[in-house]
């Protein structure tokens, strides 16, 4: 579904990603982990467009992404929850949904438009009854659903997420982590990238390990949890380790 | 007793005019987040075509109206494409400075097109004036009052209740998060362009009978719709239209009341004491932060 080959971003002289190269199938949930600095987000910014100069090939469904504005992008099927969650904080959190459904009321889906609104909301419970709250006072838990909702709202085919469980709670974190694997299990294919290593291999189906732009090491989650080198660099101790007395 | 409310009712008059050009410097603000210095000359340009059409051409004056407002639509078109958009560093100072530019520009065209001379333009309706508490109402007030209120109304209501609206606000909000949800940031940015100098050109068009047009006249008014908008807090549609208010009816007191050289100096020097004691405004948008 979306086939990433040799893949070159560079920030003026900064090189951030060095020839990297990917692929997704249609229906998986696939995780990137790294260390801070690593390139992920920069990955992540030439997919959806943000980010103009790259070299190399980015192809989602037989479509070349090259040259594509971030709104053609979306309008193709690939939406972007990104790090930071960047919801629009003078703005209710029902528009923010409504936002997010531009391009479905552009094309004239406004029925579909109403079924996502009570799909996100019942995903979410909270943002029903924070609705025509402004999103900047909303908690950073709470921002986060917000920005994945948003981000549903136009339909994605794929939908990539940069850092979703950055700086919250483990009780969101698995709520986060329980939506996306139900939204896999709905046909979405999901791209990730994680620091929190571990729980994003856990419900993955496979993974990459990107190290100062360079694509390190790929495999199957199960295979890349019990690899030597991930264990040491990403996976340490978390609180699974002391629960089910293993040691990393 | 009768003097103060003639003055009230000349300052209520030009402070509508000061609040269209406030209103619409501050909903390019917070669409764009630009403050745009040239927005006096699309005033000054509403008031010129005016003068062409309605005056020299002698078009039906709603023909001559709409022609106005399409000028200033399409020079504030041309000025986002030419000017604003080509900028290689596209930083607030550097667009500000380039409005600044451009404001220079479109004084030293129109000065070419319409020469130097001053011109009068007659009221839009020639009705006799009504009389309150001894002081005249002249029914022009009453028009521009009205359509202040309207054309504001219209920006609020667009701005607030639909789609477009909403996205144009996104946009200045976070243009990159707005580009990812899949909202054309760059239309948005033009939209707010035409909508803004359009707004410009109604209020030289409502200026234009009760003062004096010439091509240097966008200089002041768009210092006095800056200062109108500072006292409202920039972003803030009311506020911008409150300032603005505010700003005429303390010139025209000022000028009765004291003197009439103090007109001009007023402004700035409520300008001073806003960002002295309340650099947000007076009412200021809330901020929806957390701190
Ligand atoms: N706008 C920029 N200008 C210059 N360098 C940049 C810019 N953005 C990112 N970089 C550099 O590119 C590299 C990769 O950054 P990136 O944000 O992709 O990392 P990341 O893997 O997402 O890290 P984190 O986990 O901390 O979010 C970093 O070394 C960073 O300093
Ligand atoms: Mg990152």
């Amino acid at each position: 579904m979306l086939r990433i080959k040799n893949l070159k971003c560079s920030y003026g002289s900064i090189v951030a990603v060095h020839g990297v190269s990917l692929s997704v199938k249609k229906g998986e949930l696939i995780s990137i982990i790294g260390a801070n600095g690593a390139g992920k987000s920069t990955l992540l910014l030439a997919i959806c467009g943000l980010l103009k100069n790259w070299e190399g090939e980015i192809v989602f469904q037989d479509k070349d992404l090259k040259g594509m504005s971030p709104p053609a992008i979306v309008r193709s099927g690939i939406s972007m929850v990104p790090e930071g969650r960047q919801i629009f904080s003078p703005l209710s959190v029902m528009d923010n949904l409504k936002m997010g459904a531009y391009t479905m009321y552009r094309k004239g889906l406004k029925s579909q438009v109403e079924e996502d609104f009570d799909m996100v909301m019942e995903m979410f419970p909270i943002l029903r009854e924070r609705a025509h709250q402004l999103a900047g006072t909303l908690s950073g838990g709470e921002q986060q659903m917000l920005a994945i909702g948003r981000a549903l709202m136009a339909r994605p085919r794929l939908l990539v997420l940069d850092e979703p469980s950055m700086g919250l709670a483990p009780k969101i974190v698995e709520m986060i982590f329980n939506v996306i694997t139900t939204l896999q299990s709905q046909g979405v294919t999901i791209l990730l990238v994680e620091q929190n290593a571990r729980a994003a291999l856990k419900i993955s189906h496979r993974g990459y390990v990107l190290e100062t732009g360079k694509m390190v090491l790929q495999g199957s989650a199960d295979e890349l949890l019990v690899d030597d080198d991930v264990k040491r660099a990403y996976l340490g101790r978390d609180y699974g380790d002391f629960y089910d007395g293993r040691d990393a | 007793m009768q003097e103060i409310i003639q003055y009230l009712f000349s300052g209520i008059t030009t402070g509508a005019i000061y609040a269209v050009i406030a209103v619409g410097l501050s909903m390019l603000y917070s669409s764009t987040e630009l403050i745009n210095f040239a927005h006096g000359e699309f005033v000054m340009l509403g008031a010129m075509a005016i003068v062409t059409l309605w005056v020299h051409m002698a078009l039906p004056l709603p023909l001559a109206f709409a022609g106005a407002v399409a000028l200033g639509c399409c020079m504030g078109l041309l000025f986002e494409r030419l000017a604003i958009r080509t900028a290689r560093t596209p930083q607030p100072i550097v667009l500000v400075i380039i409005t600044v530019g451009a404001s220079i520009f479109l004084r030293g065209v129109a000065m070419i097109v319409w020469g130097k001379d001053p011109f009068s333009v007659p009221a839009f309706s020639r009705h006799d004036s009504i009389e309150i508490a001894g002081a005249a109402l002249l029914p022009q007030s009453i028009w521009i009052v009205g359509a202040a209120v309207l054309l504001a109304g219209g920006i609020h209501f667009f701005l607030k209740k639909t789609l477009t609206g909403k996205a144009m606000v996104a946009c200045a909000v976070n243009k990159k998060a707005a580009w990812l949800t899949g909202i054309p940031s760059e239309k948005m940015g033009i939209l707010a362009f035409a909508v803004s100098t359009g707004s410009g050109a109604v209020a030289g068009i409502f200026i234009a009978p009760i003062t004096m047009s010439s091509y240097d006249m966008g200089t002041m008014l768009g210092l006095k719709g800056f200062c109108a908008a500072m006292i409202g807090g920039l972003g803030s549609l009311w506020g911008a239209f409150a300032g603005g208010i505010l700003l005429g009816v303390l010139e025209s007191l000022g000028a009765g009341l004291i003197s009439s050289g103090l007109k001009d100096a007023i402004a700035f020097i409520l300008l001073l004491l806003i960002l002295y004691i309340c650099p947000g405004g007076l009412f200021s948008a809330k901020e929806a932060k957390r701190f």
